[in-house]
């Protein structure tokens, strides 16, 4: 479902990754592991066409990508039935019954986004990924300040609920999400120093 | 997009929201002018259609860098720019929020004040609807700005340089309007052209907004 | 080859080592040939007296105030479209250059007024247009200077030039509606009734070829040191990175 081919891509006008190819089908997901700055965030805005690559493709479904980092957009004067509500809208879907209790937010939904702790907010965030109803997700670091049980929450539904109805995932993460995914190790793909495609190549 | 816009309107009536601070500015510099210049009524009824512009236009500034400084601080620009909602539409909303929580009451409110200023009465409805047509400008001139700037850390002074200039011709047409109307002219062509501005600006601008933003995303 | 491999970086450094040192050659002898005609050997005018000589500095400072914006158009519509590093830093390298022509035109316009018109300023549509011009500078070259990569900077500042340029448009005619003003006529004009007479007509174009060479040459050597900047920047990241 998704196919990344020869997929070079740069921060701050940069390379950062060159040439990194891989396919992952419908059901499947693919974590993605590497030291601190080896790319990994580039990578996935990349991927989920919010900056332009500079060589290589991208093929997935059009308008089924969706994109997760640690800033999930949580209004903090809105409750967080609001805040579902307003990511259901914009990609028209209906808001699903059942999406408060599977990410544990039954209880939360009328507080605000502002009084919500780190990991609330955070199981608030991975619950829009529920909402919008997209097939392949892109998600950068998940998992960072959950609770064991919360992480459990999310693999669970990641495993159950979303690749069971055939979507994918790329993950970047540190920890364990226990699922039956295989890993993709940046390192190989680091950019030489002297690779081409950098903004200010022209002027060498 | 009416999602974007309903969430607009609910985040700026909401604590902390900032709804109100434009028309308490609009306020004080009104109230402040007859201390500058003197309280003759004469002087005041014929300087108000000028102070009522710049004073609104000053307002509308104002709340502009929160028009996207905010969502792409917590990430909401990333997520609507992989949304379907195209950024043209997003940004048209987004300036419609603005106006409707600045331009709108501003219009509104500025009658009461040009009563302060002594505005010659028959000069009230041209201000009234000169306004009206200006104001949908004046917040989509700047939501460009807000997007050009909104990568930038404080970037709230360099945001009234580059807004500022573009305000001219909206800024000129609106207060002759006003003017024309109070010295007892034809404000129409004044008022036609201010509207072909607003219009040009809502079809144009939109483009404009969008590009800048998906540059300041990469 | 296509004309666009000038534009490498490269490439321009090396075709314009030789032209810079003559542009400027040129320019001085123009503008020191023009200034010195027009200053000494034309005859005062029988209105204005010897003030209108102020004309050598002020007209080809007002014309190239303009035509550096509109260079400025359409160096970042080629950056926009074809992404020529050189086109942008040029564009960026026009911006100040502009400004001081804007200046000049503003003051030797305010020191010829003053005895033509009995005051430095007035809120004349012609005045004001340029007064709006020097803030449409000022914005175009903060936003250069706000923005810490140069790629992103090219792209925004050159999408504010075009919506710029269109507003400037907007201005000069609504500044028109707002004001029908004290300046004269276009000094130069292709209808040959409304044009000045020929003994201050061509000590003017001699000036005014002058002023376009200083401002190629000045340019010129802008985008020279923008380029040897950028290549500095781009030899520092590969060092960090080896």
């Amino acid at each position: 479902m998704l196919y990344v081919r020869n997929l070079s891509c740069a921060r701050g006008g940069v390379p950062v990754l060159t040439d990194v190819s891989f396919e992952v089908a419908a059901g499947q997901a693919i974590i993605l592991r590497g030291p601190n700055g080896v790319g990994k965030t580039t990578l996935l805005r990349t991927l989920a066409g919010l900056q332009p690559p500079i060589t290589g493709e991208v093929d997935f479904p059009e308008e089924q990508g969706a994109y997760a980092s640690h800033a999930d957009g949580i209004k903090t004067a809105l409750t967080v039935t609001e805040n579902l509500k307003f990511w259901a809208d914009v990609h028209g879907a209906a808001l699903p019954d059942t999406i408060l209790e599977t990410f544990d937010l039954a209880d939360l939904r009328d507080r605000l986004g502002g009084t919500l702790s780190a990991g609330q907010k955070r199981r608030l965030g991975l619950a829009r990924l529920g909402v919008i109803g997209r097939k392949v997700l892109f998600l950068d670091e998940p998992t960072v300040s959950l609770d064991r049980f919360s992480v459990k929450l999310f693999a669970d539904w990641l495993q159950n609920t979303h690749l069971a109805a055939g979507g994918v995932a790329v993950i970047a993460t540190h920890i364990d999400l226990g699922l039956a995914a295989p890993e993709l190790d940046l390192t190989p793909f680091k950019a030489a120093a002297d690779a081409d495609g950098g903004s200010d190549e022209a002027f060498l | 997009m009416i999602a974007l816009l309903l969430r607009d309107l609910r985040l700026a009536f909401r604590a902390g929201g900032g709804f109100g601070l434009g028309l308490a500015f609009f306020l004080i510099v009104v109230v402040l002018v007859p201390f500058g210049v003197g309280p003759e009524t004469e002087l005041l009824s014929r300087i108000a259609p000028g102070i009522l512009w710049v004073a609104s236009l000053l307002a509308a500034l104002l709340s502009l860098d929160r028009i996207f400084a905010l969502d792409f601080e917590d990430g909401s620009l990333s997520l609507l720019a992989t949304s379907p909602l195209p950024m043209e539409g997003a940004a048209m909303m987004k300036a419609l929020a603005h106006w409707i929580t600045t331009g709108l009451p501003l219009t509104l409110a500025a009658p009461a004040l040009g009563f302060l200023l002594s505005l010659a009465p028959e000069a009230y409805a041209y201000l009234l609807v000169s306004l009206l047509l200006g104001t949908p400008a004046l917040s989509m001139i700047g939501t460009f700005g807000a997007a050009l700037t909104v990568g930038i850390r404080r970037g709230g002074l360099l945001l009234s340089l580059l807004v500022l200039p573009l305000y001219v011709p909206t800024l000129i047409f609106g207060a002759e309007a006003v003017r024309r109307g109070a010295d007892g002219l034809d404000p129409t062509g004044a008022l036609m052209l201010m509207a072909g501005i607003t219009a040009g600006c809502f079809a144009l601008l939109p483009f404009a907004t969008a590009a800048v933003l998906r540059i300041n995303l990469r | 080859m296509s004309m666009w491999e000038y534009a490498n970086p490269r490439r321009f450094m090396g075709w314009t080592r030789p032209v810079l040192p003559w542009s400027f050659a040129l320019a001085g002898l123009c503008l020191t040939v023009g200034l010195i005609w027009g200053f000494f050997f034309t005859p005062d005018d029988f209105r204005q007296g010897s003030t209108v000589k102020i004309i050598y500095l002020h007209v080809p400072a007002a014309l190239m105030a303009i035509n550096a914006w509109i260079m400025m158009l359409v160096a970042s519509l080629i950056w926009v479209i074809r992404r020529h590093h050189v086109s942008a830093l040029a564009a960026r390298a026009a911006a100040p250059v502009g400004v001081v022509f804007t200046l000049i035109a503003l003051f030797t316009g305010g020191i010829w007024g003053q005895p033509m018109w009995g005051t430095y300023w007035a809120w004349d549509p012609r005045l004001t247009s340029f007064l709006i011009l020097f803030l449409f500078y000022l914005g175009y070259i903060a936003l250069w200077e706000a923005i810490e990569d140069p790629d992103t900077a090219a792209d925004l500042t050159s999408v504010l030039c075009m919506v710029g340029s269109v507003f400037a448009i907007l201005s000069r005619y609504a500044v028109l509606f707002w004001n029908q003003g004290l300046h004269q006529g276009a000094s130069l004009s292709l209808d040959k009734e409304e044009n000045i007479s020929d003994v201050f007509w061509f000590p003017l174009l001699v000036c005014i070829a002058g002023f376009v060479l200083l401002f190629i040459a000045l340019v010129l050597m802008r985008t020279r040191t923008e380029i040897r900047a950028r290549r500095i920047r781009a030899l520092q990241a590969r060092a960090r990175r080896a």
